[in-house]
């Protein structure tokens, strides 16, 4: 009998290679199946038809970085409430619940001035 | 039963309801999307109202070439549908079905499946970026900006759930919603989240949800009429197949992800306890059915959003809501 913790992370790791195989069979069953005569025009960028300008991978403006920024801290932030959400009962039936219950929203308001900084400094309007 | 055995049989099933399930969605989409813009859907394939469409499209992909532009990281444009797919097998590793018909029970249930399945975004990102084509790029870059902006409001809906179930795994958060709420002249009555607060985290769930899926009227990663296709341009034959079925087995994961937790998943009120297990995998596949259908009613509804309108809807609104929302579920668990 495995352990029941590595058990239930190598059912987690079959499956992943499980979905790999999957799309690995539908793969070598399509090379069986479908004709393969590489060249030509059809390797070229699609661009609507006409021949590509430059190549795939110009520099373009990325404005989504400072999203991924944000998305940063508060995915960190998030992980942070996880802990508490669970705990939260256990403190409730020892009578402070209210105590645990007014830091997390000390901790949300701060997250929430913090959102606010960033929609007045302009970052989610676009010109 | 010997572990292994056991695994195989599992993997089996739920390979068989994953693929089944996604099947059964894209029928019922080319049927309800017909049916609600008055066109003409399969009406051949198999005979009677064109049922066999799907097994057949999928068929027709098998044989044709599977290109790789000349100019594209070959590998990494390769191993981009694997990503995706193993992403949306693993998700259902914690689903429950009934009281032990589940793979494994995880404790981190939900948190395991907010991990596994934001892990297609790195295949979305690979596939944008190894297709070296503008297109594809700005699709990959489109789709990663969205589904980290909605990853967000997804998580602060599940906080608000486990902060009023106080577990992360899912067969306790059912068990959460089958306890007794309160006695009416002897009565018990018990209800699922949805009915206990949780209004407000299940409409921002959906919409998030919606945004994972990069479905209407959130899909401007592929927004065919602007970018041709995304990140799939570049994409033929069987490794297309392989996208595309991975979208259509994510969107049955994802609605039954909201079914258990909302929805109060494999019970229903009334139900004896005991026959949780054979009744329950219909119950959960009824409310399944419901929010798949509600997802392909919403696609042939709207128009799309604009880049920035997406951006606004979630920082300015979904996210300070779903903060909103953690502190009233709070709130409601101490004092009550």
């Amino acid at each position: 009998m495995l352990n029941q913790y590595f058990g239930d992370y190598i059912t987690v790791a079959v499956f992943m290679a499980v979905g790999a195989g999957l799309v690995g069979g539908a793969v070598i069953a399509s090379r069986m199946l479908a004709p393969s005569r590489p060249g030509g025009f059809k390797e070229i960028a699609y661009e609507s038809g006409i021949e590509p300008v430059g190549g795939g991978w110009n520099q373009s403006h990325i404005r989504y970085y400072i999203f991924a920024l944000l998305f940063l801290i508060f995915d960190v932030e998030a992980v942070f409430i996880f802990p508490w959400a669970i705990r939260l009962d256990f403190f409730t039936e020892l009578g402070n619940g209210f105590l645990i219950l007014w830091e997390m929203v000390a901790f949300i308001v701060i997250l929430v001035l913090g959102l606010v900084y960033a929609v007045r400094k302009g970052v989610l309007r676009w010109e | 039963m010997n572990f292994w055995l056991l695994l195989l049989v599992e993997v089996v099933v739920i390979l068989v309801v994953m693929l089944v399930g996604a099947l059964v969605t894209i029928y019922a989409e080319l049927k309800i999307s017909a049916h609600m813009q008055s066109r003409i859907g399969p009406y051949y394939a198999g005979g009677k109202w064109g049922w066999a469409q799907p097994a057949a499209d999928g068929l027709k992909f098998m044989q044709k070439e599977d290109l790789v532009p000349a100019a594209a990281d070959h590998t990494v444009f390769r191993l981009a549908p694997y990503i995706v797919i193993m992403s949306a097998l693993a998700v259902w590793v914690v689903i429950p079905f009934g009281p032990d018909l589940v793979v494994r029970d995880l404790d981190l249930g939900v948190f395991f499946v907010l991990a596994v399945s934001s892990l297609s975004t790195l295949g979305v990102l690979m596939a944008g970026w190894a297709s070296a084509n503008k297109y594809s790029l700005l699709g990959g870059l489109r789709a990663a900006a969205q589904l980290i902006a909605y990853e967000l409001p997804l998580l602060l809906a599940v906080v608000a759930v486990v902060v009023q179930a106080g577990t992360m795994s899912l067969n306790g958060i059912v068990a959460a919603q089958a306890q007794t709420w309160f006695t009416v002249g002897g009565i018990e009555i018990s209800a699922p989240f949805l009915l206990k607060g949780q209004i407000i985290g299940f409409v921002i769930f959906m919409v998030a949800a919606v945004a994972e899926l990069s479905r209407i009227p959130f899909d401007m990663p592929i927004a065919e009429s602007e970018l041709t296709m995304g990140y799939l341009t570049e994409y033929s034959g069987i490794r297309f197949t392989m996208f595309f079925l991975g979208e259509y087995a994510s969107m049955v994961a994802i609605s039954a992800i909201a079914a258990t937790m909302y929805l109060g998943g494999y019970w229903v009120p009334g139900l004896p306890e005991s026959t949780l297990n054979a009744v329950g995998p219909f119950v959960l596949l009824a409310k399944v059915a419901f929010l798949v259908f509600l997802l392909i009613w919403f696609r042939w509804t709207w128009p799309r959003l604009r880049e920035d309108q997406l951006q606004d809807l979630a920082w300015r609104w979904l996210i300070p809501l779903g903060l909103l929302n953690i502190v009233l579920a709070g709130i409601f668990k101490v004092v009550l």
